[in-house]
């Protein structure tokens, strides 16, 4: 679980984060929703220790990041993946190479554990083993999001981060993508955190909705109080578009 | 634009701080290594090969036009040209050259992996990405730029010696006896000295612009310019500190 208390960030005299209080449970894909410039990103890479706070604390099942020493902090990162959105793979390395360097750099594994772990993680997002040599720029844009998912898992983490998993992919990808990142969330048993625009992810995959708006936090709930919330907040965010309109019509006349 | 100066200097020093950071996984850090010889030293061969032979083309013409006297034997336009490639043309206008082709690939390849969260996925790794990403393209470029040096001196010898010949210039024998005629060993010290100066600012210099970008594919360009400006500059300023220290 991770528990965020009193959350402040400011760049220069631009107040980005003002005072968020929320908790990411295990077993749970947990959405930031927001619209663009409320924090969701300045968010996110706070809670992964990129940027430094100005007030208050994160703690990781206990563990609060400010209090921990360099060693500790580099164990803590053992137990992070992270998906960014633009797959953020090293264009040097093949698909393989990309999965295997957290092993190579964290692990005692032998070369065949290695190889077999690789293997497992990338099979597990789908990824054909002939495009294992292949890389990333010979890859699809979903191809490439489902690589990043399987170097995110290949330590086995506690936490996974996803920036935006599904921008830039078609429909029908960033629904696989969704999905996938949801299986992995409750097979693993993993505290998964997901930024994002897109309501059909919210609708999916979201077990924990936290919607931001000016660097607050404005709501939470589940998927299903989503489409039920009488919030302005939450109306205002979801139900912006017509087809979500019609939606909410429909659902309400149910 | 002192305090931009000095802001700039103490940030370029707190980077070296984060690059020579002890790392954890020499084998990591060893086939990163390799790749990097590649890269940045095997694949300047062909350029510096070209440059040093005509470089030492031009410089026996032109010290040969300029020397025309029957007095003054050939020997001597070769001395010049010698001392001309080993002092300054081989370690100095290469080591421009390759600040240019090796130093702006640093700068934009930091700065694409920059923009790109690369980076970020390195530090969420736990892995320090100044260190994993600039030490081997520091010790890539101060193992392999001294062997550049040395090749291209070796070829502008060679250039040198033919353009003569071949121009009907200088009587090829004399000429070759001055090759070897009162050699101070010492200049190849110098000039190696310089090189591992310069390597140093290449890579250092280059890596600094390129880890530090913010924005998108215009900054990564614009930083790989202000890169080849700020390594030009560093090197002719510590060419003439340098020459200050070793040859006086």
């Amino acid at each position: 679980m991770i528990q965020v208390r009193g959350l402040e960030k400011s760049f220069g005299a631009q107040h980005v984060l003002r005072g968020i209080d929320v908790d990411f449970y295990v077993g749970q894909c947990n959405l930031i929703i927001g619209l663009s410039g409320s924090g969701k990103t300045v968010f996110l890479k706070s809670i992964l220790g990129l940027h430094t706070l100005d007030e208050g604390h994160i703690s990781f099942d206990g563990r609060i990041l400010g209090d921990m020493g360099k060693k500790e902090i580099k164990a803590l990162r053992q137990e992070m993946g992270m998906v960014f959105q633009g797959s953020a793979l090293f264009n040097s390395l093949t698909i393989e190479e990309n999965v295997r360097l957290p092993l190579d750099f964290f692990s005692d594994m032998t070369l065949e554990e290695k190889d077999q772990r690789v293997k497992f993680c990338l099979e597990r997002v789908r990824i054909d083993p002939e495009a294992f040599q292949k890389t990333p720029a010979e890859l699809s844009g979903g191809m490439q999001k489902r690589v990043a998912i399987a170097r995110a898992i290949v330590l086995n983490p506690k936490y996974l981060f996803c920036d935006e998993p599904n921008s830039g992919l078609d429909p029908e990808t960033a629904i696989v993508i969704d999905l996938l990142i949801h299986e992995i969330t409750h097979e693993f048993g993993m505290t998964t955190v997901i930024n994002t625009h897109d309501m059909n992810s919210v609708l999916e995959i979201g077990d924990h909705v936290i919607l931001l708006e000016k660097g607050k936090k404005a709501w939470e709930g589940t998927m299903e109080e989503v489409l039920q919330s009488e919030d302005t907040a939450v109306v205002d965010y979801v139900f912006r578009s017509n087809l979500f309109k019609k939606v909410r019509a429909a659902l309400h006349k149910a | 634009m002192i305090y931009r100066f000095m802001d700039g200097l103490g940030r370029y020093f707190l980077f070296l701080g984060e690059v020579f950071h002890k790392p954890e996984h020499w084998k990591e850090y060893s086939k990163s290594f390799f790749r990097e010889i590649e890269l940045l030293g095997l694949s300047s061969v062909a350029l510096v090969s070209f440059i040093s032979v005509f470089m030492g083309a031009v410089l026996t013409i032109q010290t040969a036009i300029n020397l025309e006297n029957p007095f003054l034997p050939d020997s001597y336009i070769a001395i010049a040209v010698r001392e001309g490639i080993v002092l300054e043309f081989a370690p100095t206008i290469v080591s421009l050259i390759l600040a240019g082709k090796v130093g702006s690939n640093i700068a934009s390849t930091l700065g694409n992996m920059r923009v790109t969260e690369q980076m970020d996925a390195l530090r969420v790794m736990g892995i320090n990405p100044a260190s994993y990403l600039v030490l081997p393209k520091l010790l890539a470029c101060l193992l392999f730029n001294p062997i550049l040096i040395i090749f291209s001196m070796a070829l502008g010898l060679v250039g040198g010696y033919y353009a003569g010949d071949f121009l009907n210039l200088v009587n090829t024998e004399v000429f070759l006896s001055g090759y070897f005629m009162d050699f101070n060993p010492f200049y190849i010290v110098y000039s190696l000295t310089k090189t591992f100066v310069f390597a140093f600012i290449i890579a250092t210099v280059s890596a600094f612009f390129g880890y530090n970008v913010e924005g998108g594919a215009v900054e990564v360009g614009k930083a790989s310019t202000k890169s080849v400006v700020a390594m030009s500059f560093s090197i002719i300023l510590f060419n003439y500190i340098l020459t200050n220290l070793l040859l006086q």
